[in-house]
């Protein structure tokens, strides 16, 4: 073979077998660090799944946050009107997290239905909703205050 | 008035954007010097009448005109001024004119500085930026005009800018990353009129190279400004997040190092042409998605301002012409331009390419990462959402392969060479770095593998670094004498990977060694971290300009001796009623102290407060302003300007010979 096929030759045979290697990488990257999002009325129907990282978004119901006197735990519910799921949290809020507004936490389902969440997330500003949270909320046919649409 | 001025100004700077992109063009194409000769006072018209607008925008910001919709909703009266002005880009519409700005700051540049390129080469590159000017601009005037008025019906006073963008970091953030996104026309402007032309030569690697650099440093300082900013302002103490808006300026910076190299061997050596250029073409189709993924409000983020599918379609559209209108193109003209020069396997060149498989490589992973849930969105597959976890597992191993091939890249030969000199050239620095690799970690905490092999990777690219470096100078007579004969373009390279080798140890040193306490105190309080004493002395309510604020003062003390005093605040903004963290931060060469607020907990005065104690962690950040400097520097070798006036350089280094 010619000298300069031959390089190309081998050129090419380096190439695909990194980018094999590294799509095997992505994938199995992939397969333990993504997490579906799930509205509390799926969520309620028993189609999320127990013991795995999801992502549950609605609002946060009026008075249902309860922080403890001597520790960092904490613990609302978040709702579409449709359906509400209970959250446990330990550690600081972000700053624009509050009663009746839009909410995410991601974490895993327990046993009894309560999401232990490892991270909660709130919207940036304040005109601005988190887009799975209006979706949610368009799913079940309600808007953001809990009026029927 | 104003804001009218503007706006018809921006009318006016659209027409000169199309002249631009079709008569010049034109002449190139039918060889018509008058035609092409038009090209350079046209991009500067361009920019005056952008400039005029963008001046017009600003002085309804700074005058407080709250007719103007974007200003009254993104301004208040009671801002300062400094955030008024800022506030100019702290919106949709706002953004979009500085990002035309800047490219036509760009355009007008490439038509001041390129006095030597062949008046050919000059008209086919300022006609395309001048084609993507008629794309931004057209955006800007079609869906998000930023002088939108509103009357009857003005408000009397304006709804205020978000407070986590009333900074100084971001005042400067967004026009640095502007720059190195927007830069990157310039290469693609370059590829394009390459492409057009069919030629491809050494001096087109030399006009196209500073352009790259400087385009790349820019980038570098904004994402490492986007970085540091998140670190102090969100309140979390973390500085990177893999965010799909940091991904978006993440990759184009990623493709742009690559495309650095690719053309170093280029000019260097007319290899990789026909690359060179897809990679030019890749990566300013990065910086439009980055833009499209941004502004079209598909993510959630701080930056996506708004949701307005118009403006999403608007941006994909014109990807899609950009992207498959240069790629049919380099379909048919590509194979004007291959290179036949063949080269050894073991040479520098093949380390330069294998530099480009890992940082393109890098890029598609991230790219994936980043769309997949986008991607499956548009399917219906439901929301998913990729963590950090993924581009960490993915990204980290590809680094660490990276970097044994930078150190030998560095003292390796062109063309040709020998595995037995490498041995014998690198052996010393190979167990040099072992050893600091196995030594360094013990003035840690405790005792670190990744930390270890992040020092002996970063301790072989500085002693391949400086291995080179030194033979560069021991021949001269003296030693300033031998530093006066290395070249800027040197020097920047050197900068860089010097930046690169921080930034690793930075990285890694700060994730391992990071100690974090999120905990409840009252005044009175203390805690220990890594040995610093953490005392809670008072909280007083504070007053600024607009907001208001619970001020915590804390005590540092290490060994029993004071070292710092950090006051934390909890602010209210009066306008909108946000609430924001103001982190608390000391910070050091080699530790930062870091204390935020959560929430008040309880009846009795107590606080959720977060205590860091982050190591290293301003290494990544200093690494990326060497990276930068670098990548400037570069930009100032005298080569890339030898041929403007070939007699007045001629004198020049006569005088230099003297």
């Amino acid at each position: 073979m010619h000298p300069v096929r031959k390089q190309r030759l081998y050129l090419v045979l380096f190439v695909v077998l990194f980018s094999s290697a590294a799509i095997g990488l992505v994938v199995y990257a992939l397969s333990g660090n993504i997490n579906l999002f799930f509205p509390p009325a799926e969520i309620a129907a028993g189609n999320a799944p127990v013991g795995q990282p999801i992502r549950v978004g609605g609002m946060v119901v009026d008075g249902s946050v309860q922080r403890s006197d001597n520790s960092l735990a904490v613990r609302f519910e978040l709702t579409d009107y449709e359906a509400t799921v209970p959250v446990v949290y330990e550690g600081i809020l972000p700053d624009l997290f509050g009663e009746g507004q839009g909410a995410v936490a991601s974490g895993v389902l327990n046993d009894e239905g309560v999401l232990q969440a490892s991270e909660v997330l709130a919207k940036h500003d304040e005109n601005y909703m988190p887009p799975e949270v209006a979706d949610a909320l368009e799913k079940s046919g309600y808007d953001e205050k809990g009026n029927a649409k | 008035m104003i804001p009218e001025v503007g706006h018809f100004a921006l009318i006016l700077a659209l027409c000169l954007a199309l002249i631009l992109a079709l008569v010049p063009a034109w002449g190139a194409w039918r060889r018509n010097t008058a035609a092409m000769a038009l090209a350079p006072g046209l991009a500067i018209g361009l920019l005056v009448f952008v400039g005029i607008s963008f001046t017009c925008l600003s002085i309804a910001f700074l005058q407080d005109d709250f007719s103007v919709k974007v200003v009254a909703g993104n301004s208040n009266s009671l801002l300062p001024p400094i955030y008024k002005f800022s506030a100019v880009w702290g919106n949709h519409e706002g953004s979009l004119l500085l990002w035309a700005l800047i490219l036509c700051l760009w355009t007008s540049a490439v038509a001041v500085f390129s006095s030597q390129l062949p008046l050919l080469v000059l008209s086919r590159v300022l006609s395309v930026m001048g084609a993507v000017g008629v794309g931004f601009i057209s955006f800007s005037l079609l869906t998000s005009n930023p002088f939108e008025r509103l009357l009857p019906g003005a408000p009397a006073d304006g709804n205020d800018l978000n407070p986590l963008l009333q900074d100084p970091g971001l005042i400067i953030h967004p026009p640095l990353l502007y720059m190195g996104y927007v830069g990157f026309s310039v290469a693609f402007a370059f590829a394009i009129a390459a492409l057009l032309g069919g030629r491809l030569d050494a001096s087109w690697a030399r006009w196209s190279r500073p352009w790259t650099n400087v385009a790349w440093a820019f980038l570098s300082l904004g994402i490492m400004l986007g970085s540091w900013w998140a670190y102090y302002e969100l309140g979390w103490g973390g500085w990177w997040f893999w965010d799909p808006v940091e991904n978006a300026s993440f990759m184009p910076w990623l493709a742009g190092t690559a495309l650095l190299h690719s053309l170093a061997v280029t000019e260097k050596r007319g290899l990789f042409k026909s690359w060179t250029l897809l990679l030019a073409i890749f990566v300013f189709s990065l910086s439009l998605l980055g833009t499209f993924m941004v502004r079209s409000g598909v993510l959630t983020s701080v930056h996506a301002f708004a949701t307005d599918p118009a403006r999403g379609m608007f941006i994909l559209l014109f990807l899609g012409v950009v992207v498959g209108g240069s790629l049919t193109l380099y379909a048919f003209r590509a194979p004007a331009v291959s290179s036949r020069v063949a080269f050894a396997w073991v040479s520098r060149e093949t380390l330069l390419l294998l530099n480009n498989v890992f940082f393109l490589v890098a890029t598609l992973t991230v790219l994936f990462g980043t769309l997949f849930p986008l991607i499956m969105d548009a399917l219906g597959q439901g929301k998913y959402s990729v963590g950090p976890p993924y581009f960490n597992a993915v990204f980290v191993p590809l680094m660490a392969l990276l970097v044994p091939f930078m150190g030998l890249g560095l003292v390796s030969r062109w063309k040709k060479d020998d595995p037995r000199r490498w041995r014998a050239e690198l052996g010393v620095p190979a167990v040099v770095a072992l050893a600091c690799g196995v030594t360094f970690p013990l003035l840690g905490e405790h005792y670190n593998v990744w930390v270890a092999l992040a020092v002996v990777l970063s301790a072989w690219l500085v002693l391949g670094l400086f291995k080179d470096f030194w033979y560069r100078v021991r021949g001269a007579a003296t030693l300033g004498r031998g530093l006066r004969r290395i070249t800027p373009s040197y020097w920047g390279m050197f900068m860089a990977h010097l930046g690169f080798a921080a930034c690793v140890t930075g990285i890694v040193a700060t994730s391992q060694y990071s100690i974090e306490h999120d905990l409840k105190m009252s005044p009175g309080d203390s805690e220990v971290l890594a040995g610093y004493e953490f005392r809670f002395i008072e909280l007083t309510p504070v007053r600024g300009p607009n907001f208001v604020a619970d001020e915590a003062r804390f005590e540092v003390l290490h060994d029993g001796q004071p070292v710092a005093s950090l006051a934390p605040q909890k602010r209210r903004y009066l306008a909108t009623g946000s609430v924001m963290t103001e982190a608390a931060i000391d910070a050091g060469l080699f530790r930062d102290l870091y204390v935020a607020m959560g929430e008040p907990i309880g009846q009795d005065g107590a606080w959720a407060m977060r205590l860091h104690y982050k190591p290293l962690v301003r290494w990544m950040w200093l690494g990326a302003i060497l990276m930068g400097l670098g990548g400037f520097t570069t930009a100032l070798d005298k080569r890339y300007r030898r041929q403007r006036s070939p007699a007045r350089v001629s004198g020049g280094e006569a005088l230099h010979g003297a």
